[in-house]
């Protein structure tokens, strides 16, 4: 963060006039346990990628196929929604060791 | 000349609101509020007002309704009291902390329990330290006239504060009175333009509303929404002002009756006002030096003008019609104190609480409480800090 703002130099009322602000946002640092994608099990139907809460997941696609399924560890707050939907069980929560 | 009709205090707010062409209408019913979305429910269904009703399931979404619409630049209005306002008690901080002009009627209604539905001012009183701006009406003319200052005053650019114009249950929402209305071209030329928001809310520039800010940058909301409050004392007497040239009826801050050179002054908020001066009025023709003074602005608490006022009296007496539990006294009484603690002259300051739960104060009572203040300007004391007036032993 930059230096801080006074009350006289930022906008009103808590608005934030750029968009996508929260993308600066690292909230991938709040997990306890880290969603881990076995690539070989991984059917890549992109179920996680819609369950995701955060947009944590990201899609590589190619002619309209997934042909990657990936975490964003920057965002990822590690609620294992992904884990508990995905029907292969090709997402594990692992403890993160600091 | 100017329409005159026979309105409620209810039916005041509504036609009032009409003519300030509101955009967006949330509101849950609430006795005695009710009559104001019922009446504005028919405006809009008979095409006499464009304007999106919004029908919730209860005040908390009503007011969370109105809050994001003011932030899309739309004119907005929703009206509660009482139990409403207690429910909507966690949005009212948001929106004023957003920023969001919302005008708000409140119907002015004692709090459960004991289950009552008749006037008091627990429930607003309850909510002077929300943001928002505080208007106290003493009658309907009043009620109706400040419907258009409410807006005047919240939209104003360097205040954006949401705004209660607040209307004692019954005594006025229920009362017919004769209405000097304002034609649509005036109210119009008088409210400012819209959108209501400089930021309003739109997909060509997206932008974050209602952010988190943690220690590094809660306090600077806060400081400014203090900013506004301090700047909304000076746009709010210059509101009126220009309401009084545009409508013809004279509007200040407090409306005072016999203050120059009394001995005693009595100051209330909403319709107990009117009894007072008529009481002061009376007791006048008999030689009592007493005047009274009817508060129409109590957040921000206008306190220069009131000094002035009220620093040639010699007792104060503070009108509460709520209580404040295990505090010195009600809220006003407070505040009028605070006010005169560096002042050169210092009146002696009571606290009357009375009221409650819709009890009436009759003259007799009032003449009561103009004597018992005569009592203490002449012995210099002050008996009862405060004095419970219409309570049974
Ligand atoms: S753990 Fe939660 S936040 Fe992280 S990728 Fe899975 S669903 Fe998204
Ligand atoms: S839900 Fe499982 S199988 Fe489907 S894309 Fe995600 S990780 Fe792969």
């Amino acid at each position: 963060m930059s230096k801080l703002l006074g009350w006289r130099k930022i906008p009103i009322g808590t608005i934030i006039l750029e968009a996508g602000s929260t993308f600066e946002v690292r909230t991938g640092d709040w997990r306890t346990f880290k969603p881990v994608i076995d690539h070989n099990k991984c059917t890549r139907c992109g179920l996680c990628y819609y369950y995701c809460p955060d947009g944590s997941i990201t899609l590589e696609v190619k002619d309209g196929k997934i042909v990657k399924v990936d975490i964003d560890y920057y965002h990822c707050k590690g609620c294992a929604i992904c884990e508990g939907i995905c029907p292969v069980k090709a997402i594990t929560m692992v403890e993160e060791v600091k | 000349m100017a329409k005159v009709i026979g309105l409620t205090g209810d039916e005041a707010v509504a036609y009032a609101v009409k003519q300030c062409d509101v955009d967006v209408i949330a509101a849950y019913p609430i006795t005695p509020q009710t009559v104001i979305v019922e009446t504005l429910g028919e405006f809009v269904a008979n095409g006499e007002l464009d304007a999106e009703m919004v029908h919730v399931e209860s005040e908390h979404s009503a007011l969370s309704v109105v809050t994001a619409a003011a932030l899309t630049g739309a004119r907005v209005f929703t009206a509660t009291c009482s139990q409403g306002l207690a429910l909507m008690f966690e949005i009212l901080y948001i929106t004023s902390g957003v920023r969001a002009p919302v005008v708000m009627a409140v119907a002015n209604r004692a709090l459960s329990a004991p289950i009552n539905i008749h006037a008091d001012h627990s429930d607003s009183m309850g909510a002077r330290d929300s943001g928002w701006i505080q208007l106290y009406a003493e009658n309907v003319q009043e009620v109706y006239d400040m419907i258009f200052m409410a807006y005047k005053i919240a939209e104003n650019r360097d205040v954006l504060l949401p705004t209660m114009v607040c209307l004692d249950g019954f005594t006025l929402t229920h009362t017919l009175e004769r209405v000097e209305m304002l034609d649509d071209e005036v109210a119009k030329k008088y409210l400012p333009p819209k959108p209501t928001y400089p930021y309003p809310i739109s997909a060509e520039k997206p932008a974050t509303y209602g952010s988190l800010a943690l220690p590094d940058y809660y306090f600077e909301f806060k400081m400014q929404q203090q900013d506004a409050m301090n700047k909304a004392k000076e746009v709010i007497p210059k509101a009126m002002e220009e309401f009084s040239k545009v409508s013809g009826r004279e509007y200040d801050q407090f409306k005072a009756y016999a203050i120059e050179d009394a001995d005693v002054i009595t100051v209330a908020l909403g319709s107990t006002g009117g009894t007072m001066r008529s009481v002061a009025r009376e007791l006048r023709k008999q030689g009592y030096k007493v005047g009274s003074l009817t508060l129409r602005v109590y957040r921000p608490f206008p306190a220069e003008a009131l000094m002035e006022a009220l620093s040639g009296a010699k007792v104060i007496l503070a009108m509460d019609r709520t209580l404040s539990f295990g505090a010195i006294g009600g809220p006003l009484f407070e505040d009028l104190r605070t006010l005169f603690y560096d002042a050169e002259k210092r009146p002696l300051i009571a606290d009357i609480v009375y009221g409650l739960g819709g009890r009436d104060l009759t003259p007799a009572e009032a003449k009561a409480i103009f004597k018992y203040g005569l009592e203490i300007a002449k012995s210099g004391r002050i008996p009862e800090l405060v004095k419970y007036v219409g309570v049974r032993e």
